[in-house]
């Protein structure tokens, strides 16, 4: 019985490290997206952003990405924009 | 001056009324004159844990509404001196309660000079919950290891930051302590349960305590006596060592540790 629950208790470990690993990806994600810790400014300017690279190259909506991480000393602000394959509109200057 | 202490969690059934009952008993025994006020109204519980609920007459939503003056609504303990238990209402009106409603009872209770006002915050986020945190200068945020509590605890913690009379008006943030309740040493050796230090890196909030997870509770529950004053028990012991460091004591952690068995006595012992 004793000798039994040895091992038992081995595969019982990761459970509350898998707990801690849980909360910590959801919590991350949550204090970045929750209201209370992201800048009110952020839907206007993401509108805004998105306008003027729009008068540059047509991007779709969900081809920019805005994030707010939040570190102990600093915010960092991260936009991410993925260019269509082919610029239109766009003059190269090459070729 | 007076302290506004807000008891809250978000999640249910983690132990906030339990708490409210233990620190501000607590507080009364060391001397300072402390109002314990249940703000869940529609669902009135800190009376039984108190063991004041056949002497409730009047209640908060009374006070507000101008029925009763506040010294005909505060129930005297018996059997601590300082304290005095502000019962809910029993209403299933939700907007019995307002902002302007309690800021009114808080300065009366302040006026009457009163050092500590602990507030029993409801579970949830909505009014009730609102209301209790909203005019707290300190929070006590309850969390078992428990992985919905602590996520809970977290979303509270961001309302306290952001939704606050102090963050409104730009004042000195609301110190938040973290208290762990139910805690249960051995489960946390065997990995099974979120430690004390999980927790508090996860939640980045000063430990105020840790309870274990005892059978006092429920029996000071069922007898209407707040643990805090039983402190034969560990969970009355644990609680006593809260409200030290509340007083800015500084006391080490108690009932963190399991005892260590030995080799043998793993091998052979049962839990």
């Amino acid at each position: 019985m004793g000798l039994l629950d040895i091992f038992r208790t081995r595969s019982n470990e990761p459970s509350a490290k898998m707990a801690k690993e849980r909360l910590q990806i959801l919590i991350a994600h949550e204090r970045a997206q929750g209201q209370h810790r992201t800048p009110n400014y952020l839907p206007e300017m993401q509108k805004e952003i998105l306008e003027v690279i729009r008068k540059y190259v047509h991007v779709e909506d969900d081809a920019v990405k805005f994030e707010v991480e939040h570190n102990e000393q600093f915010e960092l602000f991260e936009l991410n924009i993925t260019l269509p394959e082919k610029l239109e509109g766009g003059e190269r200057q090459s070729d | 001056m007076s302290k506004v202490l807000v008891v809250t969690s978000g999640k249910g059934g983690v132990g906030k009324t339990t708490t409210s009952a233990a620190i501000s008993s607590g507080l009364a025994m060391a001397g300072k004159k402390t109002v314990v006020i249940d703000f869940d109204v529609g669902l009135r519980n800190l009376d039984l844990i108190m063991g004041v609920e056949r002497r409730v007459v009047y209640d908060i939503v009374n006070v507000i509404h101008g029925e009763a003056g506040l010294n005909q609504a505060l129930i005297r303990h018996k059997e601590v001196d300082n304290l005095y238990v502000l019962p809910a209402s029993q209403t299933k009106d939700k907007d019995a309660l307002s902002e302007e409603g309690v800021g009114k009872v808080l300065d009366e209770l302040r006026e009457e000079g009163f050092d500590y006002i602990v507030c029993d915050s409801p579970a949830g986020i909505e009014r009730g919950a609102q209301l209790a945190m909203y005019y707290a200068d300190e929070a006590i945020v309850v969390s078992n290891p428990e992985i919905s509590s602590v996520r809970d605890s977290d979303r509270m913690l961001g309302i306290l930051a952001s939704k606050s009379r102090r963050a409104k008006e730009g004042e000195t943030a609301i110190k938040e302590h973290l208290l762990i309740t139910r805690y249960a040493p051995d489960r946390v050796g065997t990995g099974e349960m979120l430690s004390v230090e999980d927790m508090m890196e996860i939640l980045a909030v000063p430990l105020l305590g840790v309870i274990p997870e005892s059978n006092a509770v429920l029996q000071a529950s069922n007898a209407g006596r707040p643990v805090i004053l039983d402190d034969s028990t560990d969970a009355g012991q644990a609680y006593e060592d809260a409200v030290g460091r509340l007083l800015g004591e500084d006391r080490p952690m108690r009932f963190i540790e399991t005892e260590k068995k030995s080799f043998l006595g793993r091998l052979f012992g049962r839990s």
